[in-house]
């Protein structure tokens, strides 16, 4: 593997953020992955979204499992703590991480292989725990890293490099996030930083499980013809249902969108999103509806992208298990051992 | 069938209790062993069990031994005979000049019996029936009635059973006074009808001392609380489940805020052991005291994880509840199999610290001791559990902890030593012990992260797959192994009383039942020396005991002799000379089988000069 270091000289004039960063104290390493690759434009949505909303670099850990998409939280966010786990095992080393201390903000990267394959169940089980994070899945329908098998989200019908066709079904993971009960459900594609950027900040700002579908293309093994993940089919088949245009802060937002088209989207936090509407009848609080609208355009081919649901008063893991605001990593000994008084006391019950 | 006279012992036989699973037996034959030890009589209780909720037969074996001997006898000299379905095993199973205790309601043929034995029949169905209308009633208080006619036959005082009666029962008045009861119904029909006492009696006494009454996996989550953990992530799975349960018990009491009642701590049921274990190396590797409790076929699914706590250098905890293997095996059966699978777990070149606890207290100490462990030496730390010691009460010291105790969190570099320019690099061995420093994440703005991996990589965590940076974390993992040496429990020595070439190793639940062999041993002349081994890897006394000694008996609950398999790897021992004495059936090893097998080896290698053979 190449191993290039990156200068670490920047224009003076470079934007700050409110705490005085600019985009490069964001960034990470080189990226190592094939020229053109969606992974890449994830990566710098990812950036992107944690330059503007100010958080402090070092405040975040990612988490990771295995593949092209798992190699990415070296790409980003340097001052940060990564975590390149085991295959498919993000969810869990992340939810362990979190419940250690829940004061840090949780990036789960992923790919459809690590998710949808060989990690389906601990997916499957994070989301319904409610693990306070954003789980990103940085689907391309294909095993990059092996060289062009297909993973689970590969349609059936499409055509992998070689000429293959996918007789399975695939898993669509923006349904079954919305039915195992993720508090806030996005699908957006790599190409479509305008839309991922908003949608990865809302994200972070969610306190509950947070999953994001992002198509993004593999240029190596899926961008032919008779891919469903390619950037030609991508563009051509999807279908926005809303745009995320602002999402700052815990005061009032004023957007100056023509009435009708705008939505106000309160998070349990105090934040609020402000929602372009693409189509009128999409309502993101609905769960049920969203299912069936995913369901009703995929039938149609089209692919559906943009904030699906989000449910407001979203709870978290901690929440469920009444943990102490402090976290459980500050806990020392005089906090968390009984004592030997209190052992006597025991020893005396036990005779 | 040869006659044999009534067994006439005191404080010295054994009762086993045959019932069926689920008909609510466990807790008046629980009653009973309280009892004797209440009596000042040490006992030693074991369940033995199916793998099902109700209607499979189910044992539970009460040794009553004033001499103290906690390991199993083998042998029944009164058997509580409630199971039809068991009927004849458990009459054959009987010691001559034992005792038969039945339900007589039912006229049962003469074939059905035993010469040898003495008969005690009493009409439980009978009584209950004349007393209670309901059914599960009559059920329950039936095993009540039995230990109340037991007392007569035992001379077991009335008044003890009484007051633990009350103790369970307190507040409860109705039922304590109905259980009373029937506690005398049964006592007095015997007393009326049976010549009692029997043969067999128990006499107060004073050999119970200031020792407590508890399950190891109950020890082993007390220990975990004391030693500061934090997230406990888990699978239910055979015998380890109620370890699981313990801690969280234990937690309710100790862990709460009192002044907000919040929790300190976080327990989660993972969807299997994968998602358990990675938690724990998810919450460890943020700086929480993490553990998961397992068995065997738990530790096959970490594998993967486990290699991963040992090359990214995570601590973790796993406290393995041993039970028969391999696969699903015997789930309620008891074996020490896992030493192999925990020692050298996952691909590639890994070597794993087990802890091996004699019994409940060391469960215990070892617990607790197992964070400070993992945190020092940032890796996987085995608590060596097994069914036998973990699903049993056991009489054992009480426990003890040491309030001016501080957690040894191991070396982390702070935000303070970070700022002040210290040089971190995550896999440099800074002290020359193998153990370098780590970082908790969040720690500094721009100092001190660094990218964890399972990949290999240099000192300052850079990916590299350049030969010899890979090959010096290895020779550093290494080395950290020796630094184990010398932290983990040593092993204990115990001498003969004349010096000999007989060496024995042996370890965890195998304890009691050695101690006993080795009095029986030594009645027969044979001196051994003792060895048991507490943890691994070995500290250097275990190879200086084994070149002390010709010939080293090393005695285990497995097939394979994997504590044997392991000294001669990582000792480098000559075979020949460690003489397996090997325990596999599923039940725990007892003391009159290690005498026999050890004392047959000594016969066969006891030489006779040829002179005295030819004159």
């Amino acid at each position: 593997m190449t191993y290039v270091v990156k200068p670490k000289f920047h224009h003076p004039e470079l934007p700050k953020n409110s705490l005085g960063f600019t985009h490069r104290d964001y960034e990470g390493k080189v990226s190592t992955l094939c020229a053109g690759c969606g992974h890449d434009s994830i990566t710098a949505a990812i950036i992107e979204a944690c330059f503007e909303l100010s958080i402090e670099p070092h405040r975040v850990a990612k988490i990771s499992g295995i593949g092209c998409s798992s190699k990415t939280p070296d790409y980003f966010l340097g001052n940060s703590h990564g975590f390149n786990s085991v295959h498919g095992r993000m969810p869990s080393v992340l939810t362990g991480a979190n419940l250690a201390n829940r004061d840090l903000i949780y990036l789960g990267v992923s790919g459809d292989g690590d998710s949808a394959s060989i990690g389906f169940g601990q997916f499957a089980h994070c989301m319904r725990r409610g693990v306070n994070m954003t789980y990103i899945v940085e689907n391309n329908g294909v095993y990059g890293l092996t060289k062009g098998q297909f993973s689970a989200t590969a349609d059936r019908g499409s055509k992998s490099k070689r000429g293959v066709v996918n007789s399975e079904s695939a898993i669509d993971m923006v349904s079954i996030a919305l039915q195992l009960g993720a508090s806030f459900v996005a699908r957006s594609f790599s190409g479509d930083k305008k839309q991922l950027v908003p949608i990865v900040k809302a994200a972070i700002e969610h306190q509950g499980a947070a999953f994001i579908d992002v198509i993004s293309p593999c240029i190596a093994f899926n961008n032919h013809s008779g891919s469903t993940k390619s950037f030609d089919y991508v563009r051509e088949h999807n279908e926005a249902v809303n745009y995320l245009d602002v999402m700052v802060g815990r005061a009032p937002i004023h957007v100056d969108y023509a009435p009708g088209t705008v939505e106000l989207v309160e998070q349990h936090d105090g934040t609020t999103l402000a929602l372009r509407k693409l189509n009128a009848e999409y309502d993101v609080h609905d769960r049920l509806a969203a299912m069936t609208f995913i369901q009703h355009h995929a039938a149609k081919g089209q692919i559906v992208t943009g904030l699906l649901y989000v449910e407001s008063d979203a709870a978290d893991l901690h929440g469920h298990l009444n943990t102490v605001p402090a976290p459980l990593n500050t806990l020392s000994e005089k906090e968390l051992c009984p004592g030997s008084a209190a052992l006597e006391k025991i020893n005396a019950g036990l005779r | 069938m040869p006659v044999s006279s009534p067994i006439s012992r005191i404080n010295d036989f054994v009762v086993r209790f045959a019932n069926v699973n689920g008909s609510g037996s466990a807790s008046a034959n629980e009653l009973f062993a309280r009892a004797v030890l209440r009596m000042g009589v040490p006992v030693s209780p074991r369940n033995i069990f199916p793998s099902n909720i109700q209607g499979l037969p189910t044992w539970y074996e009460v040794r009553i031994t004033e001499a103290g001997h906690l390991g199993a006898r083998g042998g029944v000299d009164m058997m509580v005979a409630m199971n039809p379905q068991t009927w004849d095993k458990d009459v054959a199973s009987i010691e001559p000049g034992g005792y038969l205790f039945y339900d007589s309601t039912k006229p049962m043929p003469s074939s059905k019996f035993r010469a040898n034995i003495t008969v005690l029949g009493v009409p439980l169905t009978a009584i209950t029936n004349s007393t209670y209308t309901d059914p599960r009633q009559r059920q329950l208080f039936k095993n009540i009635i039995y230990l109340g006619a037991l007392s007569a036959l035992l001379d077991m005082d009335p008044k003890v059973i009484e007051t633990l009666i009350g103790e369970q029962y307190k507040g409860k008045e109705k039922l304590l006074s109905s259980n009373v009861h029937a506690l005398h119904l049964g006592r007095d029909w015997a007393l009326q009808n049976l010549k009692c006492p029997i043969g067999l009696r128990v006499q107060k006494s004073d050999k119970v001392g200031d020792r407590i009454f508890i399950e190891g996996n109950s020890a082993a989550a007390l220990g975990a609380v004391y030693g500061g953990a934090t997230v406990c992530a888990w699978y239910p799975i055979t015998p380890s489940s109620s370890l699981a349960d313990a801690f969280t018990s234990h937690c309710k009491k100790l862990r709460h805020d009192p002044a907000t009642g919040k929790a300190k701590y976080a327990i989660v049921q993972g969807e299997d052991e994968l998602a358990s274990i990675g938690m724990v190396i998810g919450a460890s590797w943020n700086g929480a005291r993490a553990f998961t409790a397992t068995s065997g076929p738990g530790i096959s699914l970490m594998q993967e994880f486990i290699g991963l706590s040992y090359f990214a250098e995570i601590p973790a905890v796993i406290m393995d509840v041993q039970r028969a293997g391999p696969s699903t095996g015997m789930p309620t059966r008891t074996q020490q199999c896992d030493l192999i699978s925990c020692a050298y777990a996952s691909h590639g070149d890994t070597k794993h610290i087990l802890l091996f606890p004699e019994d409940p207290h060391e469960a215990f100490d070892f617990a607790a001791q197992a964070f400070d462990l993992a945190e020092r030496l940032q890796t996987t730390i085995f608590l060596m559990l097994d069914l036998d010691i973990g699903m049993n009460h056991r009489l054992c010291r009480p426990l003890h902890w040491d309030d001016n105790k501080q957690y040894d969190r191991g070396k982390v570099m702070t935000a303070a030593a970070l700022e002040a320019g210290k040089d971190f690099g995550r896999y440099l061995d800074v002290d020359g012990d193998g153990i370098s420093y780590r970082t908790y994440p969040g720690t500094h703005p721009t100092k001190g992260s660094f990218f964890t991996r399972g990949t290999s990589r240099d000192r300052y965590a850079r990916y590299t797959e350049e030969g010899p940076a890979y090959a010096d974390n290895m020779q550093r993992l290494l080395r950290k192994f020796e630094t184990a040496k010398d932290l983990v429990p040593r092993p204990l020595q115990a001498n003969a009383q004349k010096p000999t070439k007989y060496g024995v190793l042996y370890y965890g639940s195998t304890s009691p039942a050695m101690d006993e062999a080795i009095g029986m041993l030594e009645a027969l002349g044979h001196q051994l020396d003792r060895l048991r081994i507490r943890a691994f890897p070995f500290h250097s006394s275990v190879a200086s005991f084994v070149a002390d000694h010709d010939f080293i008996y090393v005695v285990e609950q497995n097939r394979d002799g994997q504590l044997r398999s392991l000294v001669v790897n990582e000792i480098g021992i000559d075979p020949v000379r460690l003489v397996p004495i090997l325990h596999y059936d599923g039940t725990p090893i007892t003391a009159r089988f290690i005498a026999k097998a050890i004392g047959d080896h000594q016969d066969q290698l006891k030489v006779t000069p040829l002179r005295k053979v030819v004159s």
